[in-house]
């Protein structure tokens, strides 16, 4: 029975009945409501217990801020952690839980945390948990656990999320009557007009209001509104969005929630959309939270803000309470007090201030309602939920401990402790928040990029003057976009009032304020006024500290409640005024955001791009596992039978060796130099003579950074006096190709050169092993192919098999080879064909794991692996490689004394002594396995392993002065603690010579 | 995320560029006449102001060009963006 349901007014639909689970009890409610409304409505006052103490905790707030209703939507793989249950839309069959409490809201156990609450003080984590240190992995655990905040899905998410780029003249943030106003003056101007509420429908506070605008409900107004908005096709309505964040250059942020409020599985459809916008201008309306009053056990069940209780009356017809309290020290929560009198409850004003209440006050007065003036409520009573307040009369001195004369039996506290601006957008932007003296907060200060504050959220707080200053920013962005101002007028309303607040940051309590009950700042920290006072006592000083060790403002609300109390009562006990403590940095999110609305459509198959070589489906069809490469997916091995990696690789070794393998070389990258300065352009890039090299000869080649680094390695061939064809590693293509750009446009612009990247346009089939020159000859070519016509290192365009390519005699295997450079659309032709021409020789396909070993075994090098961006030429052998007749890249940093140290890491061979053990890659190397800890590291094993051709283990790595330590034995540390014994030995184990290549 | 002017193509964001740094280092023209330190200036010190700052962008995922932008570190704000001297580009237009 929904025992607080009004029977009638609200914008809720009675005709359409809900029924829904809240910590698995069924209830009802009612299309429009949200969570939140309809837990009230059954007079559920216990929705949380609070996060340190276990204190039971009820709905404070009926929107972004509250802090306390934080519950768990749904179930299984579409359920979302974190919800504020003022926010969740109702839908037929929802479930939730709260987030906290355990076993149950009603019996928690932690709750005896409450009964140590002294032990519990600001810091209490940082002093008992953190020490000793190694026992902190278990305390947070416990503490996480019963923290509770939310459980992640453990299922992969079955919704569609998506990103949405937008771009417009001006965005408004914020649709309630300030809002509303400026974007109907932008889209009547002719501005494309984004406007977002993070609500179901527009109005803002106008949805619960009872004042009227041009002599009907305001709802009437937003309606007419609306409907004019959705009529122009310049202007985008985005209702159930919150914009997020506000970030440089006017690109905003904003997650819209699509289908949540129709329930937890939807078929087809976006659930939530993130929409980037980029904007001229934009109007931030984002509205105010009304502030808590800080007293005793001012977290009870029951303590609400006025202002939501009056939203809760007006907009969902629910009246929490049959007896109310309303404290104030200003005069908007009068209207509060007539809200619950309209709805049938009784209700007594309590105000700190000995005059006031304004033309509201008179209401008040004239309907009956007591007010007693120059009074605080000091203490509430009831331990589960308000049955009663304390009242004393205030003296008005925080310092003096108060005598509570009046006991009142209630079971609804509204409070009102004035109004704070959200200010979180502009605070974004980059705009600073500064303290308004007469209105006693926070405003927006100097607008940083293109927008404008206006309404509450920039401390106007009647209706007149809220739909005045969203007129006026209005007409300013519209200017400022360049645009002509349409003729619009401001709606007639009720004459402007202030709110005439006298400040209260704290009541004192009966006895001292380190004594007394809790008196809360924070209610998702459980920071009290004692924590704070604690933590000044403490020696804190800056409220950044201050904020840290009390965790004030630290919650999922980013104390959008609490953060202003806490820093008067700062002010106070540091006796400082508030703008000279400081102020607060707001950071994106607004509210959480969910991973699914941050991830978009990047999931699965398009979270990243996968590029494939031109023979990929032939590798497939052969059942090759794919070696991911960058983005590139390369074959690993080709099993034959039931051959793990192991056999599959020593099998592909010992074939290529003896008779003939192949592989798919596609994705080394290539590019294409040509221009009348080609030759000088290279010569300044590369460390060998450019200008020695014969036309149709090939080199090896290696680029360094200016600081004389190895960057990136290939074979460049000349195919012309003025072009040259360069191939770089499949992961440095595009670094290569940029790097080349760089020095082109910044430093050598009087070069002619023309660079073209041909990597996706030619595909490279090797060919290596003994058998090879009588593979191609067997697929038929129209070149003479032996070594006195073709010699290694060499290029040739010719015809293969009757199609035209670009042969180059190079080895990375060491092995008489050929590399095959064809038009990708007959790469997968020409495999196939050589495939067949080679089985006579067996020819055996390798994948990326072969053609590692065989280049081991020769000690070449790959760059990335056996090189990390700290290794010079040197140190890998390559002195030869250096060119001393002409200036390169890098040159000059060789001859640095770092460059020139004698124990510099340098590549060398390793033998496992044992003749056994293959090193797993990145062991460390050491000098004394009997060393005591931390044991000093010599080096590490950067490729490492079992050679078949040799039979035994093999490895390279780098170890410091290594060039000059053959034949030392030093040890690998392995994993489990123990050392083997290894022996340096040249890089190069096989073919120390080089005589098989050149055959 | 920041909106850049490319010289060519006009504003784009952010994510279709590339970061190169400080504006106007100039490789020396004789490295090997250079003392440690001086090669170590050119190398490794940039001036990282606080405020007006010239910097080099690559239009990376647009038309690949480098150009020139002053930046406030601070502000962010951009305050103009040019070709850069001399550059290939500025010849061919």
């Amino acid at each position: 029975m929904q025992r607080n349901r009004l029977q009638q007014g609200g914008r809720i639909d009675r005709t359409r009945p809900l029924k829904f689970r809240f910590d698995g009890k069924p209830y009802g409610g009612f299309h429009g409501d949200t969570l939140a409304s309809a837990l009230l409505a059954n007079g559920v006052s216990l929705v949380s217990r609070s996060f340190k103490l276990h204190r039971p905790r009820g709905i404070v707030a009926a929107g972004a801020e509250e802090p306390n209703a934080i519950v768990q939507v749904g179930t299984g793989a579409s359920t979302i952690p974190n919800l504020r249950a003022t926010q969740v839309e109702l839908y037929e069959g929802l479930e939730a839980r709260s987030t906290k409490g355990w076993p149950s809201l009603r019996f928690d156990v932690a709750a005896v945390n409450n009964l140590l609450a002294p032990m519990f003080g600001a810091g209490f984590y940082y002093k008992t948990f953190m020490w000793p240190r190694s026992l902190w992995q278990y305390y947070e655990r416990f503490i996480r656990a019963s923290a509770g905040l939310g459980t992640a899905p453990q299922e992969a998410d079955p919704d569609r999320y998506e990103h949405r780029n937008a771009h417009c003249d001006v965005l408004v943030a914020g649709g309630g009557p300030a809002g509303l106003m400026a974007a109907l003056v932008a889209a009547r101007s002719g501005a494309r007009v984004i406007i977002a509420d993070e609500q179901n429908e527009f109005g803002g506070m106008l949805l619960a209001t009872t004042e009227t605008i041009d002599g009907e409900p305001a709802t009437g107004w937003v309606q007419s509104v609306v409907d004019e908005l959705a009529g122009n096709e310049n202007v985008t309505l985005l209702p159930r969005s919150t914009v997020f964040g506000y970030y440089d250059h006017n690109f905003v942020t904003i997650a819209e929630r699509c289908t949540d409020h129709q329930g937890e599985r939807v078929s087809g459809g976006v659930r939530q959309r993130l929409w980037r916008v980029r904007t001229g201008r934009s109007v931030l309306a984002q509205g105010a939270f009304e502030r808590p009053l800080v007293f005793c056990n001012n977290d009870r069940p029951g303590v609400m803000t006025a202002s939501a209780v009056s939203t809760y009356i007006n907009r969902y017809a629910v009246c929490p309470g049959r007896r109310a309290v309303v404290f104030t020290n200003n005069d908007s929560a009068y209207q509060t007090a007539l809200d619950v009198v309209a709805a049938g409850a009784t209700v007594v004003i309590v105000d700190s201030r000995v005059a006031g209440g304004g033309a509201l006050g008179e209401a008040a007065i004239a309907r009956g309602i007591p007010v007693l003036q120059g009074h605080v409520v000091a203490d509430v009573v009831g331990p589960r939920r308000v049955t009663g307040v304390r009242i004393a009369q205030w003296h008005g001195d925080t310092a003096a401990a108060v005598e509570t004369t009046i006991n009142i039996e209630c079971d609804l506290l509204a409070m009102s402790g004035g109004w704070s601006p959200s200010v979180h957008l502009h605070s974004h932007s980059g705009g600073k928040n500064v303290w308004d003296d007469s209105q006693h907060c926070f405003v927006p200060g100097e607008n940083i990029q293109g927008c404008v504050s206006a309404g509450s959220g920039n401390g106007a707080w009647s209706l007149r003057d809220c739909l005045q200053e969203g007129l006026d920013a209005g007409k300013e962005v519209v200017q400022r976009c360049g645009l002509k101002n349409a003729r619009v007028t401001l709606p007639v309303t009720n004459v402007a009032n202030t709110i005439a607040l006298q400040p209260l940051w704290r009541v004192p309590a009966t006895k001292d304020a380190d004594r007394c009950p809790k008196q809360f700042v924070d209610y998702q920290n459980d920071t009290s006024v004692a924590d704070i006072r604690l933590a000044v006592r403490e020696g804190y000083r800056n409220v950044e500290h201050v904020k840290r060790y009390t965790a004030l403002g630290f919650g999922t609300d980013q104390g959008k409640l609490g953060n202003i109390n806490g820093m008067a009562i700062l002010a106070e006990c540091l006796g400082e005024d508030i703008p000279s403590v400081g102020t607060t940095t707001f950071r994106p999110a607004y509210t959480p955001v969910t991973f699914g609305a941050g991830a978009g459509e990047n999931v699965g198959a398009l979270l990243d791009p996968v590029r494939k070589s031109a023979i990929h489906e032939l590798h497939e069809a052969a059942g090759s596992p794919f070696e991911i490469v960058g983005q590139w997916h390369r074959p690993w091995y080709f099993p034959r039978g039931n051959e793990d990696l192991h056999a599959a690789v020593a099998r592909e070794c010992l074939a290529t060796r003896n008779s003939v393998g192949m592989m798919d070389a596609s994705t080394l990258g290539k590019i294409d130099a040509r221009g009348p300065d080609v030759v000088e352009f290279l010569e300044r890039i590369y460390t060998h003579n450019i200008a020695k090299m014969k036309l149709g000869r090939c080199a090896y080649g290696i680029l360094l950074g200016e600081d004389g680094m190895l960057m990136d390695d290939g074979v460049m061939a000349r195919l012309g006096d003025q072009q040259f064809y360069l191939t770089t590693t499949t992961g440095g293509a595009a670094q290569v190709l940029s790097w080349l750009e760089f020095w082109l446009q910044t430093e050598w612009p009087d070069l002619e050169v023309y660079l073209t990247s041909l990597t996706d346009h030619y595909s490279t089939i090797a060919v290596a092993g003994p058998n090879s020159r009588r593979v191609l000859q067997e697929a038929g070519c129209d070149i003479d192919l032996d070594k006195e016509n073709f010699p290694f290192m060499c290029v040739k365009s010719a015809e293969l098999a009757g199609l035209p390519v670009q042969l180059f005699r190079v080895s990375f295997s060491g092995e008489l080879a050929f590399e095959v450079n064809i038009d990708s659309r007959y790469a997968a032709q020409m495999w196939q064909t050589l495939l067949e021409a080679g089985a006579q020789f067996d020819i055996t396909p390798y994948g990326t794991e072969t053609m590692h070993v065989l280049r081991a075994e020769k000690g070449f090098v790959i760059v990335g692996q056996d090189t990390d961006g700290s290794v010079t030429p040197v140190d890998l052998r390559m002195s030869w490689l250096l060119s001393k007749d002409k200036d390169f890249l890098g040159k000059r940093s060789l001859s640095r004394p770092d460059c020139q140290r004698k124990n510099r890491k340098q590549l060398v061979g390793l033998l496992s002594e044992d003749n056994t053990t293959v090193l797993p890659e990145g062991t460390q190397l050491i000098e004394d396995p009997g060393a005591a800890t931390p044991v000093p590291m010599c080096g590490h094993v950067t490729s490492s392993y079992h050679s078949a051709c040799l039979d035994h283990p093999i490895a390279l790595a780098l170890v410091a002065g290594g060039h000059s330590r053959k034949d030392a034995t030093i040890y690998a540390s392995l994993a489990d603690g123990t050392a083997v014994a290894v022996k340096i030995v040249s890089s190069v184990f096989y073919d120390p010579k080089g005589e098989r290549q050149n055959v | 995320m920041l909106l850049i002017q490319c010289p060519w193509c006009g504003e784009r964001a952010e994510t279709e560029f590339s970061y190169g740094g400080e504006a106007g280092i100039t490789r020396p023209l004789e490295p090997d006449a250079l003392s440690d330190a001086e090669w170590a200036d050119y190398l490794f010190n940039r001036t990282n102001p606080r405020g007006a700052h010239k910097e080099i962008w690559n239009h990376a995922q647009g038309c690949r060009r480098w150009f020139e932008v002053e930046r406030d570190t601070v502000t962010y704000k951009i305050s103009s963006s040019y070709k850069l001297a001399g550059g290939a580009a500025e010849k061919e237009s």
